[in-house]
């Protein structure tokens, strides 16, 4: 079996499962949603929206959500230890990681689809402004993000206090590539936007990429043995 | 029966043939920090032959089948499947390893026809469609192959479990606790299917508890204890009461 065709029997796994539970999809969008909520209570005041407020709540509830998926999806993995199967079968490592990997990212980026034009809407954030940049920016960003998330999850799969432990791992690295995704879908959505920094923040995301997915590929099967 | 390749034989690199008759655990330990789970075990085992191990919980039995399966890497020793091993072989060694865990490897979320036919792709099997329906016949599912696996009940798992660990007709088959669940009549049924297995040339290693149902089909018997493997002594008495005498006799 070739290495793409086993990431994507490994995906769409994870897809039919999901699509026929949608539990990870509706608990995940929820509570971004509501995150977005809470937070314009407190930072839209008549009508008006603090600077650069949306753009950063935005990467929260990004950053929040893709927690609670990556937790759910390993959790799956775990409850029969199918995870184990996985690593049993005579396929790369490499491909079970982008499998699960290409699943939690569909997930995110179709919460994102939704939470945006939500923040859109509260933040009076005028996010069709540069949509092929921020949509770059958004899915360079959940890429890293999911990359290194994916990772520790499967890594904490038999840690007892794992809920705790994967944000603990995971936002310390990650912080870099919130940062960029901040500043550069604020630098869309200012009163005066500046295109080419929003591009230098892309770049900056596409490099965090490249380090954490090819850093992941090659330690995930070492862990894994382990 | 084929003959064993002993420790310091040069391994056969040749990546054509992957197939091997022996398995040879060659003086393995492995250790959990500084737990030890197995220590110094050296066993054998040949094409055409189940071989049992026994002992109580915690004894190393679900260590060894995950050093076995190459799941879990010895701390010490070499684990040789003919003249190969996973480090020369790598991946596609597992393609000839069958592993039914205590866990099932199952998703609960997938129909049993969807679990077989995943698993069969990862394995890259032809005639997927022929085998899986083949082997829901064989797990006597075949009238709730559409049902999800997750609401049937931990028997009828099992079976499921069982014959998606064999889905692609591995040389050596690891099995832990095969009988758990499984009533009387579905136990004898895993019998005959061990016996086949025997005479189509398998290597079946199987760590149960369960004795009586077992010694129907059981070639050679191990005692797992503290890490340690000794051969349960042939002669007069049940198989419960040999173990049981090889255990006292072992300390």
């Amino acid at each position: 079996m070739g290495f793409l065709q086993t990431v994507w029997t490994i995906a769409r796994k994870d897809l039919v499962i999901e699509a026929r539970s949608r539990e990870l999809a509706y608990t995940t969008l929820f509570f971004a949603v509501s995150v977005v909520l809470v937070f314009s209570f407190s930072f839209v005041v008549e009508g008006v929206a603090l600077t650069d407020a949306a753009s950063g709540i935005l990467w929260v509830a990004i950053a929040f959500s893709g927690t609670l998926a990556l937790g759910r999806t390993f959790e799956r993995e775990r409850q029969a230890d199918t995870l184990k199967a996985l690593l049993l079968s005579p396929v790369e490592r490499p491909a079970i990681y982008l499998g699960k990997l290409a699943g939690v990212l569909l997930l995110m980026l179709v919460v994102e689809a939704v939470v945006a034009p939500v923040v859109g809407l509260l933040f009076q954030a005028p996010i069709g402004r540069a949509p092929l940049l921020l949509v770059g920016l958004l899915m360079a960003g959940t890429l890293g993000f999911a990359a290194v998330g994916t990772l520790f999850a499967a890594m904490l799969i038999r840690a007892q206090s794992r809920d705790v432990l994967l944000p603990v791992l995971l936002y310390p690295i990650t912080v870099p590539l919130v940062i960029a995704g901040v500043r550069g879908t604020a630098a869309i959505l200012a009163v005066e936007p500046n295109l080419a920094v929003a591009q230098a923040w892309l770049s900056m995301l596409v490099f965090f990429d490249a380090v954490f997915v090819t850093l992941a590929l090659w330690v995930f099967g070492p862990v894994m043995g382990e | 029966m084929v003959g064993l390749d002993r420790a310091g034989t040069a391994p056969d690199l040749t990546p054509v043939a992957v197939d091997f008759h022996t398995v040879f655990v060659d003086d393995v330990s492995r250790h959990y920090g500084r737990r030890r789970a197995l220590a110094h075990v050296t066993i054998q085992a040949v094409s055409g032959e189940v071989l049992g191990l026994f002992g109580p919980n915690g004894a190393g039995k679900s260590t060894l089948i995950s050093v076995l399966s190459t799941l879990l890497k010895p701390s010490g020793g070499t684990v040789r499947y003919g003249t190969h091993t996973m480090e020369d072989m790598g991946d596609a060694l597992r393609g000839h390893i069958g592993v039914l865990g205590h866990d099932l490897y199952l998703y609960g979320d997938l129909t049993a026809r969807e679990n077989l036919r995943f698993f069969g792709r990862l394995y890259g099997l032809d005639h997927l469609e022929d085998r899986v329906t083949d082997a829901l016949q064989r797990a006597r599912l075949d009238d709730r192959g559409d049902d999800r696996a997750g609401a049937f009940s931990r028997g009828l798992r099992q079976r499921l479990a069982f014959e998606r660990a064999l889905l692609h007709e591995p040389r050596l088959v690891l099995l832990d606790e095969p009988f758990t669940g499984l009533d009387d009549d579905s136990a004898q049924v895993l019998i005959g299917r061990l016996r086949k297995l025997r005479e189509s040339g398998c290597i079946v290693v199987m760590a149960t508890h369960d004795f009586d149902t077992a010694e129907a089909v059981v070639d050679r018997a191990l005692c797992v204890d503290r890490g340690r493997v000794w051969t349960v002594a042939d002669g007069a008495g049940t198989l419960r009461e040999r173990y049981r005498r090889t255990l006292l006799e072992q300390g």
